[in-house]
């Protein structure tokens, strides 16, 4: 998986693309925790997101969990894979989603 | 007939395992159907690689048989790690809020979604699970 990040004061916005697998998911987490401090507003852009495991279930999770402390955290352009993923877990519930 | 193939159960082959699992499968199987057999075989490998031994350099096997014929693609998970069934562990509370949803517990959860028949046997010291799935039926 590619994260490019986009960083507007405190906007971040982080692009994923390709596949958050149980290895990409590990690089993920650390990529939060190193970008978070003072972001008020998360986005992340799930456009070329193509499949997500459990894995990136729970890091989605921890980040909307901390963004919650924080400011606010919303997934954008959820491709159909990913977000039947987020549906067959409850997730689209838990999570702020806008596609 | 199966074919099978044996790594050592570590993250680090989780893109062999994968290819191996979606080997018979063709161009003409659906995006979505080849999704659900990657993910499948991702939460049973890694659940395997994580918390099967409690040595590095234990093993996996994974046999496969069968495609996108009527009988589907079945796979079996063999370990011979600690007797567990995954099968068994509870499903995960969906209704829960956000800080009361537990972390883990979704990868065996999803796999149950996603098949049509899953078991479990413990046969000569060995953890076997089994999978099947029909591809192609309705968009399931």
């Amino acid at each position: 998986m590619e994260i490019k990040k986009e960083q507007n004061g405190n906007a971040l916005t982080m692009f994923l693309s390709g596949r958050l697998d149980t290895v990409a998911a590990a690089d993920f987490e650390k990529e939060l925790e190193a970008s978070l401090t003072d972001v008020t507003s998360l986005v992340l852009d799930c456009k070329d997101l193509t499949y997500v495991a459990s894995s990136g279930l729970r890091t989605f999770l921890m980040a909307q969990k901390r963004m919650n402390k924080q400011g606010t955290m919303t997934m954008r352009h959820v491709q159909d894979a990913v977000m039947e993923v987020l549906a067959m877990t409850g997730f689209d519930d838990l999570l702020q989603i806008e596609r | 007939m199966a074919d099978e193939l044996r790594v050592e159960a570590k993250v680090d082959n989780l893109q062999q395992v994968i290819d191996f699992a979606t080997g018979t499968l063709t161009d003409a199987c659906p995006m979505r159907e080849r999704m659900h057999i990657e993910l499948v075989t991702e939460e049973i490998f890694v659940n395997i690689a994580s918390y099967a031994y409690s040595e590095p350099g234990g093993f996996a096997v994974i046999r496969r048989s069968g495609g996108e014929g009527s009988e589907g693609l079945t796979l079996s998970f063999i370990d011979g790690g600690v007797p567990y069934d995954p099968l068994k562990k509870p499903d995960p509370d969906l209704t829960l809020p956000i800080d009361e949803r537990p972390i883990g517990g979704l990868g065996v959860f999803l796999v149950k979604k996603i098949v049509d028949e899953a078991y479990y046997e413990y046969k000569d010291g060995k953890n076997i699970l089994t999978v099947r799935k029909v591809i192609g039926k309705n968009g399931q």
